[in-house]
């Protein structure tokens, strides 16, 4: 049903059909060999490792040299981690709910849950 | 949770404009329109390397090489950009660069014109890139997390592009007479195919729009086109060049530019595959990939055999 809402067709977003390749498939060549890895970079000294993306690699020394090619071509970052993506475990977004509900009632732990008389400086 | 719930939330999500991540629960049409979007948006980038590569060995200066290299290394880096946040919606890199190469996926057509002379290295920065510029501006504020993670960082590089493209054809435009006529003869060659960028007019389709509705797209393509014509109609006036459109006016009463008809059929023609260089341009990226087969199968032998003297010692 989706399908009947989506004829509009934009730049970057052309309907598929043979855009002119051969129509004899070619051999797939493949490169699943590589794993994806999840690449985390320091902007600078002093500050958090922060993920800014994915990139395949046969190994750890490729896929950091490959993530400073393609994440760090103008000085981005100072330190790379790389880690395989399979190691990452993710929280399901569907808990998510009952996973931080913990947190939600106590405004306590918030400094602006206390009232303290307007002399009390510094606090 | 019944199916329409899951939809209604999801729709809920992007009417606040929260945006949705890859695990997150996502209509299928939405997931197919991201995936094909974003992987014809990644095979431009690689695509759109080959018309400048051309140009490299022949650049008239040093300099000139230098920005041209470092063009093309960023086209290169925007679709692993752009790869890689396609792949967080279920297909792998080796399908989509399939797919490429088989012709089922598409790129941006105008990759599929020819880079005939030097200026038309000006001329693919300032317009190409300059047309998609204003589609990527767009996009940074795109509702799939990824893709609008990306496209910031595209943003961020993709100035220099056009920047150095309006510069380039602006040293021509002060040269001798030849120069000049070389600049004004690359303008001449890719103004019609840069407006054909935002591709065909709103009033093509009559459907209700989902990828507005999904705020997949944010902008109409005519919105876009008449953004770029507006701009594009001032800076040209700083080179002292014409636009090839005897009917582009400024419109006092709209406070836009009027422009005239773009040849629909021509356009129609290079996306179904019979542009100048669609053959050529496919040819040559699946030729470097096959080209490129044993360093991959070599590195993952060395990988493999490192990975076991590794194990062994441990």
């Amino acid at each position: 049903m989706f399908n009947s809402f989506i004829r509009k067709f934009y730049y970057g977003d052309i309907p598929e059909d043979n855009a002119g390749g051969s129509t004899t498939d070619s051999t797939p060549v493949s490169n699943s060999g590589w794993p994806l890895w999840e690449i985390f970079i320091r902007s600078k000294q002093g500050l958090d490792h922060k993920h800014v993306g994915s990139l395949h690699a046969a190994d750890a020394t490729m896929a950091i040299e490959n993530a400073r090619d393609v994440y760090t071509r103008r000085q981005e970052g100072i330190s790379i981690w790389v880690v395989e993506s399979k190691y990452i475990t993710a929280s399901n977004p569907e808990e998510a709910g009952e996973l931080y509900e913990p947190a939600a009632d106590k405004i306590y732990r918030h400094p602006t849950f206390y009232q303290l008389p307007d002399e009390v400086n510094h606090m | 949770m019944a199916i329409p719930d899951f939809e209604k939330i999801f729709q809920g999500k992007i009417d606040e404009e929260i945006k949705i991540e890859p695990k997150d629960w996502m209509p299928d049409a939405y997931r197919k329109t991201n995936l094909r979007q974003i992987s014809q948006h990644a095979h431009s980038e690689i695509v759109g390397m080959l018309p400048e590569g051309n140009w490299i060995s022949r650049a008239p200066s040093l300099k000139r090489k230098a920005i041209l290299l470092a063009k093309v290394q960023d086209e290169a880096g925007h679709g692993l950009y752009l790869y890689s946040a396609a792949e967080t919606l279920g297909m792998n890199r080796d399908e989509m660069i399939n797919d490429l190469h088989s012709g089922k996926a598409k790129y941006s057509s105008i990759f599929n014109y020819p880079t005939l002379t030097w200026a038309d290295m000006g001329a693919v920065g300032w317009l190409v890139d300059g047309a998609a510029i204003l589609n990527q501006v767009m996009l940074c504020r795109t509702s799939y997390g990824p893709y609008a993670r990306a496209m910031v960082r595209i943003c961020k590089e993709e100035s220099f592009h056009q920047r150095q493209g309006f510069e380039s054809l602006l040293v021509l435009s002060r040269g001798t007479d030849e120069q000049k006529a070389m600049c004004q003869d690359a303008i001449n060659r890719w103004w019609w195919p840069s407006l054909m960028m935002f591709g065909p007019k709103d009033s093509e389709s009559t459907n209700s729009d989902q990828s507005m509705k999904w705020k997949i797209k944010r902008k109409t393509n005519d919105e876009l086109r008449q953004q770029f014509v507006d701009m594009i109609a001032e800076q040209i006036k700083v080179l002292g060049m014409k636009l090839p459109d005897d009917k582009l006016k400024w419109n006092e009463e709209r406070k836009h530019y009027d422009f005239g008809e773009i040849n629909w059929d021509e356009f129609w023609q290079v996306v179904k595959g019979n542009g100048p260089c669609n053959k050529q341009r496919l040819e040559a990226r699946r030729k470097a990939h096959e080209d490129g087969a044993w360093v991959r199968e070599a590195a993952v032998a060395y990988a493999s055999k490192k990975n076991a003297a590794k194990t062994k010692a441990a």
